[in-house]
């Protein structure tokens, strides 16, 4: 096997470490890895998937369960599943992309038919396919996998990738947590599956999800995009984790005095952060006729169980109510697609689910909703692809490279302080959290952010490399104050409002900005602008000539 | 959080240890785990589902740690419920497939 060169000692390095060859590694086993795991073994690749958790219960799908962008392949309904979210998206998405990934989940829905998922079906006996279960889709996904003879690695979250004298991907270590050894796996390709980044906010599922997988991609040079469009908030009753936000649809959203805050609903959320930056907010769904109770239940189980354990009727009591952010995960943003097999900017890397960016189906706006799902399944399945055949070319001469480790920050024994990790999280989180900061954007609030950030980021550069035990934490933490670098900085890039991202003192969509933006970098981070490929309205460019 | 590992249910099959995805337990031998990281969980009720004998109760606070009455919890059928509820339960198997998103959600 080739050598490895470590400049440093890695902080781990005292740990055992256990030695893996595949042709493809997988990191992250949600829907994204799985359906990558899965696809590369069926194309005869050797295939490890690590995860941090547990793959089946781990991550945003798995514990709150998926709507699905599932539409028949009849013309007239696709076209009109296509065009219904193109405004929200503020005309950033590309139809050739909707068109393939209605396909790919179209088949993959089907697949989980044939697979044994206990779809519902309706009176004429028809299946039902909209919908997944999170804990009945993930455990399915499991079982798959090992049946596709991949091997799974639990509790052995990523630190690092692997790159060779070229600079192209050639495997990760890592840490297996409950084994108390470290991992390696050298690898002809690697799929980064590692969802989005939701910043340690307990939104449901969301805290293994702290955007590892941007920081090990933009640490061998990747490009990200739309990191503007990132500030995702879920709604949630206020004591609790459950961000399932659909059946808000029914509710009505209520100040301490009991009046009605207008125009605020699980669609219109700005209406409901303006009022919690003001003081507390209840909501009940009472809209909701009685004779739809029961179906809601069966929809959604996990959206009642937190009230039916506090004692709390929704239909007919009122309750407190908070926005948790989910960041990344329910945004846009995230490594940039450079190909239909779902490659990156970097040789040997691919990208897939939450850690890609969903520019591609939703441009600035997604909110989950069905096309997140879709898009996890979908490019899952190409990234598996797409790594296979890249591995298979290299042939089996690749565990021959020498290779070098490619971790920035926090991973190595370089000198300096040590920091504590927790204190670096909640640094980032008050500049992330807060809705007049993140939701309602503004230059100045930007720029004072950014300052803090950077500093944090370049503080923990010359940091020691946190204790075994703390060393994962450190590399979440690290995660986490890139990403909100990346996010702010591209969101100062976009002297607009569009999609998600709200700028206050630009409160207009700015028909020149049609646009998307490129992000990268480490110590210091850039941007540039790509041309959209979907035209914006005509309406809207004469408005502004 | 999680609040509850109930010693007179536990079989010490160390799944919840497994399912955990923030590892919030430690195995101890032939012993139920323990609850060693509780300030990590993130009340995602998983490990609820995994477990056989319905010894965990996740309580809905996310951001406060309480104290679990197990007697209460077991008297009122909230221990199992969740599993019951996704049909993962011998006797509740027919609500697996009982999803009605199709006629609250989306159209197909
Ligand atoms: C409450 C909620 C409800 C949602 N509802 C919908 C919906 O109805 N419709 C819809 O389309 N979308 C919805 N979404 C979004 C959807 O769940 C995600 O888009 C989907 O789960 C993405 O799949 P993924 O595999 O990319 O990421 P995830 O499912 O988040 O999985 C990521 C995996 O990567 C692992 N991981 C992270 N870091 C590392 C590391 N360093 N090393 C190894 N492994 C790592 C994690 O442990 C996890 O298992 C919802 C999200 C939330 C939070
Ligand atoms: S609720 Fe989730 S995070 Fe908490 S202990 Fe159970 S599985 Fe772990
Ligand atoms: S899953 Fe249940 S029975 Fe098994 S160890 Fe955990 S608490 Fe005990």
């Amino acid at each position: 096997m080739g050598s490895i060169d470590s400049n440093f000692a890695s902080v781990a390095d005292h740990l055992g470490t256990r030695e893996h060859v595949a042709d493809v590694l997988v990191i992250g086993g949600g829907p994204a890895g799985t359906w990558a795991a899965v696809r590369a073994a069926s194309l005869g690749a050797r295939v490890v998937l690590a995860d941090k958790g547990f793959c089946g219960t781990s991550g945003a799908a798995a514990p709150s369960g998926n709507g699905v962008w599932y539409i028949p392949p009849d013309p007239a309904l696709r076209e009109e599943a296509m065009a219904g979210r193109e405004q929200l998206g503020g005309w950033l998405a590309d139809r050739e992309w909707m068109r393939r990934v209605l396909d790919q989940t179209w088949d993959n829905m089907l697949q989980l038919d044939e697979w044994g998922y206990p779809f519902p079906r309706d009176e004429g006996g028809t299946p039902r396919r909209g919908s997944l279960q999170g804990p009945e889709y993930m455990r399915l996904m499991r079982s798959r996998v090992k049946r596709a003879g991949v091997r799974i690695l639990d509790h052995s979250p990523a630190l690092e990738l692997l790159v060779d004298d070229k600079g192209a991907v050639a495997g990760a270590s890592g840490i297996s947590r409950q084994a108390g050894e470290r991992w390696l796996v050298r690898a002809g390709a690697v799929v980064i599956a590692t969802g989005g980044c939701a910043f340690l906010s307990r939104a449901l599922g969301c805290n293994v999800l702290t955007g590892d997988g941007l920081l090990m991609g933009a640490e061998v040079g990747a490009e990200l995009t739309s990191m503007e469009f990132s500030n995702a908030y879920g709604i949630a009753p206020a004591f609790s984790s459950v961000t399932k936000t659909a059946f808000y649809r029914y509710a009505r959203f209520l100040r301490e005095d009991g009046s009605v805050i207008e125009g605020a609903s699980g669609h219109s959320r700005s209406k409901i952060a303006r009022a919690l930056l003001q003081g507390p907010v209840y909501a009940v769904l009472d809209q909701a006729a009685p004779d739809l109770h029961d179906a809601l239940r069966l929809a959604q189980p996990n959206f009642f169980l937190p009230f039916d354990r506090a004692g709390i009727d929704p239909f007919t009591q009122r309750f407190a109510v908070t926005l948790r952010l989910e960041g990344t995960v329910r945004g846009t943003g995230g490594l940039r697609i450079t190909d239909k097999t779902c490659a990156t900017s970097v040789p040997g890397l691919y990208a897939a689910g939450d850690a890609a960016t969903r520019e591609l189906i939703c441009g600035g706006f997604t909110g989950g909703g069905s096309h997140n799902a879709a898009w996890a399944m979908s490019s899952g399945a190409w990234a598996g692809a797409g790594a296979a055949d890249y591995a298979r070319q290299l042939g089996s001469n690749h565990v021959a490279r020498h290779v070098h480790r490619a971790g920035s920050t926090a991973v190595r024994d370089t000198g300096g302080q040590v920091l504590d990790p927790s204190a670096v999280a909640s640094a980032v989180q008050a500049e992330v959290f807060p809705y007049e900061r993140n939701y309602f954007r503004h230059a100045e609030r930007l720029q004072d952010s950014l300052g803090r950030l950077d500093a944090l980021w370049h503080a923990q550069r010359h940091s020691r490399g946190a204790d075994n035990t703390r060393v994962i934490r450190a590399r979440e933490a690290a995660a986490m104050t890139a990403t909100a670098r990346w996010m702010y900085r591209s969101a100062l890039a976009r002297t607009e409002t569009r999609g998600m991202h709200k700028r206050e003192e630009h409160p207009g969509l700015d028909p020149k900005q049609h646009h998307l933006i490129t992000a990268g970098g480490l110590d210091e981070i850039w941007t540039s602008t790509r041309p959209a490929t979907t035209p914006q309205p005509e309406a809207l460019t004469k408005e502004a000539a | 959080m999680i609040e509850l590992v109930s010693e007179s249910r536990c079989i010490a099959c160390n799944l919840c240890v497994s399912a955990c995805p923030v590892n919030v337990f430690d195995a101890v031998p032939d012993s139920p785990p323990v609850i060693a990281r509780q300030d990590d969980c993130q009340t995602c009720f998983m490990c609820e589902l995994y477990c056989p004998v319905d010894a965990l109760y996740v309580s809905p606070d996310a951001d406060r740690v309480g104290i679990a009455d197990e007697s209460l919890l077991a008297d009122a059928g909230t221990l199992g419920g969740y599993r019951r509820a996704v049909g993962w339960t011998k006797g509740s198997e027919s609500q697996r497939s009982t999803d009605q998103s199709f006629r609250v959600l989306n159209k197909y």
